[in-house]
C-alpha cells in the first residue's frame, strides 16, 4: 500500500474511537422525549379509565384542547424565556392586568374597545420590558424582581377593579369586545363554522338536537396556540436569534465574548412573555366577557412546570418549544380528563406534581449526560 | 529591522496601566507582537495575564498607554471591535456551551444565514455542520456528527475545536489563555502542535502560560510579568529557559523548596 492511500484512508475512515449510536437513543436524548412519553402515558392512562365517557368526542376533544391551549400560549412565552436562562413569576399576576387594562378604559373611560386592547398590549409589553430591563441593570436574580412584579401587578388589578367597579369583576366586556369587528375577529369564540356545519351534515359532527354541529368550529386559542408554538419554535431552532437564545442561556459570559447582544436577547424575550400572557388575558376576557382581579392566579408556576416537562432545564441553555407545547397538553387533558373518570378530581394537582418531579430528574440525567465534561476537566485540573 | 519599528509590529501595548478601584492590576505594561511570531506571556498567578488579555481582547479598555494595531492607535469599546479587526481570543472557558452542538457552537455569534423561500433570513445549519467538521478535521478532530454537543468531546478536543473557530473566522492575531492548562500531556502536544500550523498560516499567536515547559519549545519571544509589571521582553536567542522561570519568580521559592526536601533527605 503506498503512502498517499494510506493517508486518504486515514482522512476517510471514522475515528475507530466514535461509537455509533443508535437512532433510538438519539431520539431519547432530545429534550421533548420526556413531555412526548409522558403524553403518551397519559393519554393512555385516560383512554383506560375515560375512554367511554366521551372524552374524546368532538367536543370532549375541544374542551381539553382548548385549556391546553391557554396554557400552552404562556408555556411556550414561558420556555424561550426559561432557555435564556431567565424566569418570569410575574405572567399570572401579567394575565389579571392584562384583563383589566382591557376593560378599565372600554367600560369606564369611554375608550373604544380596539384601542383598549391595543393598550393592554403596549402596556404589558412595557411592563415586561421594565421586567427585563431590571434584571440585566440591577442583576438581581430575575426570580426575585419578577416576584415583586408579581405582586405589584396582582395588587393593582385589585385596586384598578375595586375602584373602578366597586367589586372584584368587571362584567359585561364580551359583548363590547364582541361589537368591534377587528376584535371580535382576532380573539372571540371560534372559527371555521362552515367546515364544521359541513362535516355535520356530512355525518362526520355529531348533532344536537337543533341540527347544529355539536362543536361549531375550532376556537380561536387554539389557533393562536399554534401560531405561536410555530412561531417560537421556528424562530428558536432555525434563526440566528435563536441561536443566540441557547448560546444566552447556556452560558452567559460566552455570549458577551462572542459579542451577542445579551442584554438584548434577554429584555426581547421578557417582552415576547408578557406578550404571551397579555394574549392569554385579551382571549380570556373576550371568552368569559369579564375581567376579574384573580384570573391567571398560580398561571406562572402551571407555565414553568409545562415548560419544565417538555424537557426545558431550570439551569437555561436547553429545552424545546415543542416540548413545552406537549407540557401543556398534559396539563390541559389531566385537568379537564380527570372529571371524565370517577377519580376525585382533587388528585389533579397531586398528579401534576408528580408529573413535574419525575420530569425534573429526568432532566437531570439529560444535563449530567450532556455536561459530563464538566465533570471531566474539573478532574483534569486536579490531575496536573 | 532588530529595532523594530512600528510597522513591523501587527499589534502593540505601549505603557498600558489598568487600575480597578485601588488595585493597580497592570502598570506601565509594554507588548509588541511582530507579525507570525507566538509571543509567549508568562507569569504566575496574580501577575496580571488575565487583564492584560482582556485589555488587547476589548473587553477592558486602558486606563493610560496606547494600543495599536498596524501602527495606528485603536479604543476598542467591545470585544466584537477587536474580532472585527482579527483580534481573537481563546479564554479558558473556550467560550463554548456544552449543552449545544459544535456546528452551532462552531458559529456561535456569526452565524451563516440564508434565505428560506427567499424572503426569511435563517441560519444555513447545513453550511454550518458542513463546515465545522472540515475545519475540525483539518485539526485532526473526527466529531460523530455536527450535532454531537460539545459536552461529550475531551478537553483537548474543545481547545482545538476552539482555536479551529478562530482561525476560520480570519485572526490575524490569536490570543490564547492558558491552552494546556487543564490538559494532559499528549493533548497539551496537540494544541502546541495546532499554534504551530497557526504560524505557519501567518497567524500572529500571544500564548499565555505559566507552564514554562510549554512556552518555551513553541515561543520565539517572551514577555515576563510580575505583580502587573512587564520583566521585560526577551527573543529566543536572548534567553535560556532557565532564566525566564527564575524571571517568572518561581524559581527562587521552588530551588528553596527543593534544597529543604533535600537536606531533609539527607539528614
Amino acid at each position: 500500500m503506498s503512502v498517499t492511500t494510506s493517508q486518504a484512508a486515514i482522512t476517510n475512515k471514522p475515528d475507530e474511537r466514535v461509537r455509533r449510536i443508535s437512532p433510538w437513543r438519539g431520539l431519547f436524548n432530545r429534550p421533548e422525549f420526556g413531555s412526548i412519553a409522558g403524553t403518551v402515558l397519559v393519554f393512555a392512562l385516560f383512554g383506560i379509565f375515560a375512554g367511554d365517557s366521551g372524552m374524546f368526542n368532538l367536543d370532549g376533544v375541544m374542551s381539553w384542547a382548548q385549556v391546553a391551549a391557554y396554557l400552552g400560549i404562556i408555556a411556550v412565552g414561558a420556555c424561550v424565556l426559561m432557555i435564556a436562562g431567565e424566569f418570569d413569576l410575574s405572567i399570572g399576576s401579567m394575565i389579571g392586568f392584562a384583563g383589566m387594562m382591557v376593560a378599565v378604559p372600554a367600560m369606564f373611560l369611554g375608550w373604544p374597545v380596539w384601542a383598549s386592547v391595543l393598550f393592554a398590549f403596549a402596556g404589558c409589553m412595557a411592563l415586561g420590558w421594565l421586567n427585563g430591563y431590571l434584571v440585566v441593570r440591577t442583576r438581581l436574580p430575575s426570580f426575585i424582581v419578577t416576584l415583586a412584579f408579581m405582586f405589584i401587578l396582582r395588587g393593582l388589578t385589585l385596586v384598578l377593579s375595586t375602584h373602578f367597579s366597586n367589586s372584584t369583576i368587571v362584567s359585561g366586556v364580551g359583548d363590547k369586545l364582541g361589537a368591534d369587528p377587528v376584535v371580535h375577529t382576532l380573539f372571540q369564540g371560534s372559527t371555521f363554522h362552515h367546515l364544521f356545519a359541513w362535516l355535520a351534515r356530512a355525518g362526520l359532527v355529531g348533532k344536537l338536537p337543533n341540527g347544529e354541529p355539536v362543536v361549531n368550529g375550532i376556537p380561536k386559542v387554539l389557533l393562536w396556540w399554534l401560531a405561536m408554538a410555530g412561531g417560537a419554535g421556528f424562530m428558536l431552532s432555525r434563526t440566528r436569534f435563536g441561536n443566540w437564545v441557547f448560546i444566552v442561556g447556556g452560558d452567559n459570559n460566552t455570549a458577551k465574548n462572542a459579542g451577542i447582544p445579551v442584554n438584548r436577547v434577554k429584555i426581547s424575550l421578557f417582552v415576547f412573555t408578557a406578550f404571551c400572557a397579555c394574549l392569554f388575558g385579551v382571549l380570556q376576557v373576550a371568552d368569559v366577557g369579564s375581567a376579574a382581579a384573580d384570573r391567571g392566579l398560580q398561571k406562572e408556576f402551571e407555565a414553568i412546570i409545562a415548560a419544565v416537562i417538555g424537557g426545558t432545564l431550570l439551569t437555561g441553555g436547553y429545552g424545546s418549544v415543542l416540548g413545552a407545547c406537549f407540557g401543556a397538553l398534559i396539563f390541559g387533558v389531566v385537568q379537564v380528563g380527570i372529571s371524565f373518570t370517577s377519580i376525585d378530581s382533587d388528585w389533579y394537582r397531586v398528579f401534576l406534581g408528580a408529573m413535574l418531579l419525575l420530569a425534573v430528574l429526568f432532566n437531570h440525567y439529560i444535563r449530567s449526560y450532556a455536561g459530563r465534561s464538566h465533570a471531566g476537566r474539573s478532574h483534569a485540573g486536579t490531575a496536573k | 529591522m532588530t529595532n523594530g519599528d512600528s510597522h513591523d509590529y501587527i499589534l502593540q501595548l505601549e505603557g498600558i496601566s489598568k487600575f480597578f478601584g485601588t488595585v493597580i492590576s497592570l502598570q506601565d505594561v509594554t507588548l509588541r507582537l511582530r507579525r507570525g511570531e507566538v509571543h509567549c506571556l508568562l507569569g504566575d498567578n496574580g501577575a496580571g495575564k488575565s487583564t492584560l488579555i482582556k485589555t488587547l481582547a476589548g473587553v477592558h479598555r486602558p486606563d493610560r498607554g496606547r494600543y495599536l494595531i498596524e501602527g495606528q492607535e485603536v479604543n476598542f469599546k467591545s470585544p466584537r471591535e477587536a474580532l472585527d479587526r482579527g483580534i481573537a481570543t481563546v479564554y479558558q472557558d473556550l467560550a463554548l456551551v456544552p449543552l449545544m452542538s459544535v456546528a452551532r457552537n462552531f458559529f456561535a455569534g456569526r452565524e451563516p444565514m440564508r434565505k428560506l423561500f427567499g424572503v426569511i433570513p435563517v441560519m444555513d445549519m447545513k453550511y454550518a455542520e458542513d463546515v465545522s467538521v472540515r475545519k475540525l478535521a483539518e485539526m485532526g478532530i473526527h466529531v460523530r456528527s455536527p450535532q454531537q454537543p460539545v459536552g461529550t468531546m475531551s478537553g483537548g478536543e474543545r481547545q482545538c475545536l476552539a482555536i479551529a473557530r478562530a482561525i476560520h473566522f480570519g485572526a490575524r492575531v490569536l490570543i490564547l489563555d492558558e491552552p494546556t492548562a487543564a490538559l494532559g500531556v499528549k493533548q497539551s502536544c496537540n494544541v502546541l502542535k495546532l499554534i504551530h500550523t497557526a504560524r505557519e498560516r501567518g497567524i500572529s499567536v500571544i500564548f499565555i502560560t505559566h507552564n514554562v515547559h510549554h512556552a518555551y519549545p513553541i515561543g520565539d519571544s517572551f514577555t515576563v510579568l510580575n505583580r502587573g509589571k512587564s520583566m521585560g521582553t526577551f527573543l529566543k536567542s536572548g534567553i535560556s529557559e532557565g532564566e525566564v522561570l527564575e524571571m517568572m519568580s518561581g524559581s527562587a521559592e521552588i530551588q528553596g523548596l527543593i534544597d529543604e526536601l533535600e537536606g531533609r533527605a539527607t539528614a
